[in-house]
């Protein structure tokens, strides 16, 4: 019996072995859960980006239909890479908003004639209003906003061609 | 030049670390002439693992700027004290400063240590080489701290804000003294399971370096509760964050063995359960390493993360740890029983003390690691707070300070129960004193800083009864360590009770001119101004404090560093007789009003006061006992 206690000390850190090195191996990802994801898009109402497109407010969404609503500027440089991902979806018809954070008119114009316009609408938003409503921290980032005006989901940083079957999916499941 | 000889120097000290391993473990298979060379190269790897630790700091105070670590720690504008202090102020530094202090300790034992029999010493010193040669290896394998840097940049990346305080200077230092001190308790404990040497003689060698470990455990952990304090701008002194907990831990297991060791010491009792503290003890230091150094819990600490050399100190660990516990499951059972005693004696009262110690211990390492296990278990994230703990230890550590209270007073072998409730008398009547008293004027606190209230004034009078009728001029120093020790802990458990009990906070968005109370002061917002100090800018508020007619001006601070951008919090703190005023300046939000936060907090600083008597009553122990050895060696 004394014999059998005297391996419990080795027993105890086996196991505090077995739980740090599992919590070593695995280094869980340590994204955090997006806070505004399940709820409904803030108020918002902005201006035109340019006078050829209209502008982009809340009733823009809730009609019915899941859309895209992508943060992007013509001065971020993961924007114009993730532009033609945006315009493959823009092909298979899928509705994408843009909001172009703290951006000048002619900027813009060279932006978007350079790297394709995907966008139905486009909201100029000088403050980053949206960023900070949204809780987003940067550009790009890209919500799937469905049907009822609900957010479904956030995708923090540019879209790739491989994140566009898990995009496609999410906008089935906000349908 | 000077990193490489600082690298070389480390290189050299891993050598002598291999030879004083290889040459002890010869010595003790009765190799003819090996013997008499471990103790010296025990001290020369001591003074060569400084002479390394000696040249990054001298790299750091000339900034040299071709050092990978200098440039990412520190910057030639910074103060001199930040540039010596930065050298410990990372990741690599502070490995180093680890493994130096591990050096130094096995130097001192190899040069003072004289009651340990020839074999046992050496088996300790060769597990001492043991533990340095794979913190050597971590060292040159996985985080190099004079690793250069090419082409030269221009400038060093800055130090932390959050570190840039004197506190840096002393804190971490002080604590690594404590943690790696015990591996002194644990190479003795694991030289004593070799050499089968475990008794009163054992006990009596190891004391004077336990004692000195757990005094700078103490004084490391009060220091660095003081600068959590002060710095974070929080108003709080303990968050039960798990690097906290990591200190903590072994300070519980080095108090445990603090007072284990004397029962082997004066009865040759506890043998097994001795060297097991002694072992877990450093077994607790090394884990906190590993969590702060892992970065797998997350902490206010984590400016060190990187899993790869988590995966390295644990390979270290296990190899240490494990091996020690095995060597103790297969060894100890040859260890004669030591002595036996009753249930209610001095013995009995020092056991209860160990077996509340090792509970409030289990308490804290499962908060601490159940977030992991948790993790592994369901895949949820989850954090553990000061609920948990609070709730689950301050009942333990309560009953434990009654303990302490009667331990004392109790004879050795066996005590009579009556006699002991006769000895309490005083502090009991004190104790039904404060509670009536609360009961009157308090009665809305909790129960666990009330209890704690009611609990410090009978401890404080029941701490010092040891010294009641007794010529005090005769009275052995070490008892006077004692007493003060434990009116040390009374005083901090005061500060505690009263700190959680009675503290006052206050939230306000205030314009200029503006006042608002908290507890018994008024404080106005006079004004708000910029100020700049020489690696900083700052937003400095001008709020006039009073109280009665007492009229203070107090000066928090909002700063704005530039190498790295951050920014922190300067509080003003104003310590009064019965309590602290602490003010923190946040943000102007756009309406113009300046969000302030404020605090009264009565009696805090008898938390690190308390803290302080603690150290200093091991300080008079540690006196005590080495006066003690020394008369008896000039009498023998």
């Amino acid at each position: 019996m004394t014999r059998f206690w005297l391996w419990a000390p080795l027993a105890l850190f086996v196991m505090f072995f077995g739980v740090v090195a599992y919590g070593l191996v695995k280094p869980a990802p340590r994204d955090v859960r997006s806070q505004i994801v399940g709820k409904p898009l803030p108020k918002f109402s902005l201006p035109p980006a340019r006078p050829s497109q209209p502008g982009l407010g809340t009733a823009s969404f809730a009609q019915g239909q899941p859309r895209l609503l992508n943060v992007f500027a013509s001065w971020c440089i993961p924007c114009a890479a993730e532009a033609p991902v945006l315009q493959q979806l823009a092909d298979r018809g899928v509705p994408i908003d843009g909001v172009a954070i703290r951006d000048r008119p002619a900027d813009l114009e060279r932006f978007l004639t350079r790297y394709g316009n995907p966008y139905q609408r486009i909201g100029a938003d000088n403050d980053s209003f949206i960023q900070l409503a949204m809780g987003s921290s940067g550009v790009p980032e890209t919500f799937v906003i469905d049907g009822r005006g609900i957010v479904r989901a956030q995708h923090i940083g540019d879209l790739r061609a491989e994140d566009i079957p898990k995009i496609t999916a999410e906008l089935k499941a906000a349908q | 030049m000077i990193a490489e000889a600082g690298h070389a120097l480390l290189w050299i000290a891993t050598v002598l670390a291999l030879l004083q391993l290889g040459f002890g473990i010869a010595a003790l298979r009765q190799k003819a002439g090996f013997a008499d060379s471990v103790r010296p190269i025990a001290v020369v790897q001591g003074l060569v693992a400084a002479l390394s630790f000696l040249c990054l700091i001298v790299a750091f105070l000339t900034t040299d700027l071709s050092l990978m670590l200098v440039v990412q720690n520190s910057h030639p504008d910074k103060p001199w004290l930040y540039k010596f202090a930065g050298t410990w102020g990372n990741h690599e530094g502070s490995m180093l400063l680890w493994v130096t202090v591990l050096a130094m300790a096995g130097s001192a034992v190899a040069l003072f240590e004289r009651r340990l029999s020839r074999e046992s010493l050496i088996a300790t010193l060769a597990s001492q080489a043991a533990i340095a040669l794979g913190f050597y290896a971590f060292l040159l394998f996985a985080s190099n701290p004079f690793a250069r840097i090419f082409p030269v940049p221009q400038t060093g990346q800055g130090l932390n804000p959050l570190l840039q305080d004197p506190g840096l200077a002393f804190h971490p230092p002080t604590l690594y003294f404590g943690y790696v001190g015990m591996s002194i308790a644990f190479s003795f404990a694991v030289g004593a399971l070799v050499t089968r040497e475990v008794g009163p003689v054992f006990a009596r060698a190891m004391r004077p370096w336990v004692l000195i470990a757990w005094i700078f455990l103490t004084l490391g952990i009060t220091a660095g509760s003081y600068w959590a304090y002060y710095e974070l701008g929080w108003g709080g002194w303990w968050f039960w964050d798990p690097v906290e907990n990591a200190s903590l831990m072994p300070w519980l297991a080095t108090t445990a063995l603090l007072h284990s060791v004397t029962v082997l010491a004066t009865r040759n009792g506890l043998r097994a359960w001795t060297i097991m503290l002694a072992v877990v003890a450093f077994s607790m230091s090394m884990v906190g390493t590993f969590l702060v150094r892992s970065g797998i819990l997350t902490s206010v600490h984590s400016f060190a993360v990187d899993p790869k050399r988590g995966a390295f100190i644990l390979a270290l660990l296990t190899i240490y740890i494990g091996g020690a516990m095995a060597l103790f499951a297969l060894r100890v059972g040859t260890v004669r029983e030591g002595s036996q005693f009753e249930p209610v004696s001095r013995e009995g009262a020092l056991v209860a003390n160990n077996l509340l110690l090792s509970i409030i211990l289990a308490v804290v390492f499962f908060g601490t690691l159940y977030p992991l296990v948790a993790e592994s278990i369901t895949g949820d994230k989850l954090s553990i707070g000061a609920p948990y703990f609070n709730k689950a230890a301050g009942p333990v550590a309560l009953l434990l300070v009654v303990i302490m209270a009667a331990g004392p007073l109790m004879r050795w072998r066996r005590e009579d129960a009556a006699s002991i409730v006769r000895r309490l008398a005083l502090p009991i009547f004190i104790s039904s004193m404060t509670l009536a008293g609360v009961l009157v004027w308090a009665d809305q606190i909790k129960i666990l800083p009330m209890l704690g209230l009611i609990l410090a004034l009978g401890v404080a009078a029941a701490s010092v009864a040891p010294l009641w009728k007794r010529n005090l001029r005769r009275t052995p120093l070490f008892t006077w360590g004692m007493v003060v020790a434990h009116l040390g802990i009374a005083i901090s458990l005061a500060g505690m009770a009263n700190e959680s009990a009675f503290t006052k906070e206050t939230l306000a968005a205030v314009r200029i001119g503006e006042s608002r109370s908290v507890g018994p002061w008024s404080v106005t917002l006079k004004d708000v101004n910029p100020v700049a100090g020489p690696n900083w800018t700052a937003l400095e508020a001008l709020m006039e404090a009073q109280r009665g007619s007492q009229v203070l001006l107090e000066l928090p601070q909002a700063r704005t560093f530039a190498t790295p951008p951050t920014e922190t919090n300067e509080a003003a703190i104003h310590t009064a007789i019965d309590g602290q005023l602490y003010l923190v300046l946040g943000k102007q939000q756009p309406d113009g009003r300046w969000q302030i936060r404020m605090w009264w907090k009565p009696f805090v600083t008898l938390i690190w006061a308390g803290g302080i008597l603690v150290a200093l009553g091991g300080f008079l122990a540690l006196l005590g006992r080495m006066r003690r050895e020394y008369r008896k060696e000039v009498l023998a």
